[in-house]
């Protein structure tokens, strides 16, 4: 061994200093970055740039060559990413609050751009977000709250996107979507947001058993009807017949039910008793 | 020197890493350290039999000065021809067993290394529900369906398998907390569903997004907000309700991930709970007691209007049975019925009949006997009263 390396002691090192150099001038790039070539500082070349509608194999990911030492490679994220906000409350024209909390989604178009102004995505993230809270609060402070509730049925949400996206593109950065996440009742709007379910809900309680009672009466009613017209066709034929025979029920049942017989006085003249004196 | 090689290697793996050639020599460096169990380069020099010794250098072995590498090769050569041999004291590294003609394991051993390397990382398995992506360099090449698949060896070729057509399903809120939501009513509703979906285009899934799972469970969160911001409590508390929020949710959520290009597709949104917030159930539960009192007051009434109809019908029918009867023999028929009544009345009674006209009633003192307690007079007054009101056809 010792011999071999005595030997073949240039070579060696020559193709190391090769595979070094060859190594540092290879730069690999995946599908999920693109990479700004900064010479000395200076960005010359961006690797893998997003570009809409390029299918994947033919965006220029792979490898690529730079020139040692001279070149710096600073790599940024291809994808879409996130920036997401901090719940924000937000006040309607209606003084009402509301808690919001937004995301937005943003891709990096010019990477060369976002490198000379803020660097790192992390950073374009950190200036993105006091942007989307501004224009958000903005926005949604002209509406009232019954259309906060609805803000992505208008043009909330997309005035909002392009007010972001106006204020992103300084930084190369393009705003694909805003989007509101969550929007809650700040907790002493919640309370209230209860007791008024809650009247709301005794109100309906107590309307439903009135009508209820109502729907009662009215079926008393057409019942009582209907037994009327029932007994006014059947009795209306002989009135006269109809008092007598309805007397005669009614002293059955107020005399012969009794638990305790009652004492009647009669006067001979009583139609009963007319022939009790004998003719 | 069989040692050489793999520190060399070593020393390359790391420049590759790096990309420096100073990172891949300091690499080598303690490459060849670690495994003589030495440091030329850390331990001060000290003369030879004096100071503290260390007891894993070899005797003899005692001038120290920096090493450089030429150096730390000399000093592994003479001790490769000096030790060796077992029982030697501190004699550095253990021999490798060699092959019966005396030749080395090692180039066997390379082989067998390189072979399975090859095979571990070229030859690719993709289970039935998965599919793989292949990138060369970090660049796309294809992607690998269900089956063994060849590819480069690794470091050219990389293959990432992911699950495709399983379904995922994602608990939105996870655990059991009060999720509330607001309604178009301003009401608040307590939500609990799930989503269920998969990868339909494994690139875009892959390369589009920073984080497609989070991307999935945000954009439900979105979607399901403004679908339920769209609808009243009662839709949402209510079935027919909760089906159009599902297909809504379902729709708004695909129509946003496909404008992202994820490559998910939403397989479906099941609200798994919709209830009123726990604090005013109890008056939610007011409303179906409510309910449930209309309803038995309805029933009543319905029930006595079906008693009254039917004994009005009764009694019509009865009347004119009777009155047809009566139509036949009017004056007869009216005398018997008379009697008849008459007599029930007056056998089930007292009676008494008083002779004529402007004599004193007769208090009946049986009757005040019997019921002591009651008012005589005025019982006497009534039952006079009631015959000359009454019994007068």
């Amino acid at each position: 061994m010792n011999t071999i390396w005595q030997k073949y002691k240039g070579p060696l090192i020559a193709a190391a200093v090769i595979l070094v150099a060859l190594l540092s001038s290879v730069v690999i790039v995946p599908e999920s970055q693109q990479a700004v070539v900064l010479r000395f500082g200076e960005p010359v070349r961006v690797i893998n740039r997003y570009r809409p509608n390029v299918d994947y194999g033919k965006t220029g990911a792979g490898l690529s060559l730079r020139i040692p030492f001279a070149e710096r490679v600073e790599r940024i994220d291809k994808r879409l990413l996130s920036v997401d906000m901090q719940p924000q409350q937000v006040l309607s024209t209606d003084q009402l609050r509301l808690n919001v909390d937004a995301y937005a989604r943003f891709r990096i178009i010019d990477p060369v751009r976002m490198v000379r102004t803020a660097g790192t995505p992390e950073r374009v993230k950190e200036q993105l977000e006091p942007i989307l809270t501004s224009e958000l609060r903005q926005e949604l402070g002209k509406r009232t709250f019954q259309s906060l509730l609805t803000a992505e049925r208008g043009r909330a949400m997309a005035n909002i996107r392009d007010g972001l996206d106006k204020e992103a593109r300084e930084y190369g950065v393009q705003v694909v979507d805003v989007r509101i996440k969550r929007a809650d009742l700040p907790d002493g709007a919640l309370e209230s947001a209860f007791t008024r379910m809650q009247a709301a809900r005794e109100q309906e309680a107590t309307t439903i058993r009135a009508q209820g009672q109502k729907q009662a009466q009215i079926i008393r009613a057409e019942a009582e009807a209907e037994a009327a017209k029932t007994y006014a066709a059947a009795f209306g034929k002989d009135a006269d017949f109809y008092d007598f025979y309805r007397a005669m029920q009614s002293y059955d049942y107020a005399f012969t039910n009794g638990e305790h017989g009652t004492t009647l006085v009669l006067s001979p003249d009583n139609s009963y008793l007319k022939e009790f004196r004998g003719r | 020197m069989r040692t050489i090689g793999g520190a060399l290697a070593r020393g390359a793996l790391a420049m590759a890493g790096r990309r420096s050639p100073w990172g891949g020599g300091e690499d080598k460096g303690s490459g060849s350290g670690d495994e003589s169990g030495e440091d030329g380069g850390q331990q001060p020099p000290s003369d030879p039999g004096r100071g503290p010794r260390n007891p894993w250098l070899p005797p003899g072995d005692n001038t120290r000065r920096s090493a450089n590498i030429e150096d730390i090769f000399k000093a592994r050569e003479q001790r490769k021809t000096g030790g060796g041999g077992p029982g030697r004291p501190g004699g550095g590294m253990p021999r490798m067993p060699s092959r019966p003609d005396g030749k080395s394991w090692l180039p066997l051993m390379i082989g067998a290394a390189a072979l399975l390397w090859l095979g571990v990382s070229s030859v690719h398995m993709v289970g039935p529900k998965e599919e793989g992506t292949v990138t060369t360099f970090g660049k796309y090449a294809r992607t690998i369906g269900p089956g063994i698949s060849l590819t480069l060896p690794w470091p050219i070729q990389a293959v990432q398998v992911n699950d495709v057509t399983s379904i995922q399903r994602y608990a939105i809120p996870e655990g059991e907390g009060e999720k509330l939501m607001l309604t178009s009513d301003q009401n608040l509703v307590d939500l609990s569903y799930l989503v269920r979906w998969n990868i339909k285009n494994l690139r875009d899934y892959r390369f589009r997004l920073a984080d497609p799972e989070e991307t999935v469970r945000e954009v439900a969160e979105a979607a399901m907000r403004s679908t339920l911001a769209e609808i009243t409590l009662d839709d949402a508390l209510s079935g027919a309700g909760r089906a159009r929020a599902e297909q809504g949710v379902r729709e708004r959520m695909q129509r946003i991930l496909d404008a992202y290009q994820s490559g998910v597709a939403v397989q479906g949104v099941e609200i798994k709970k919709a209830d009123p917030p726990t604090k005013v159930i109890g008056a939610f539960q007011q409303v179906t007691a409510a309910q449930q009192d209309a309803e038995r007051d309805r029933s009543n009434a319905r029930a006595w209007a079906q008693q009254l109809l039917a004994r009005a019908q009764g009694d019509a029918a009865a009347f004119d049975k009777v009155y047809a009867e009566y139509r036949l023999a009017p004056e007869v028929t009216r005398r018997r019925m008379y009697y008849e009544t008459m007599e029930r009345v007056l056998s089930n009674n007292e009676k008494v009949i008083v002779e004529s006209n402007g004599v004193t009633p007769y208090l009946p003192l049986s009757e005040v006997r019997r019921r002591p307690v009651a008012p005589a007079p005025a019982d006497a007054t009534a039952a006079a009263q009631a015959p000359s009101a009454g019994v007068t056809p």
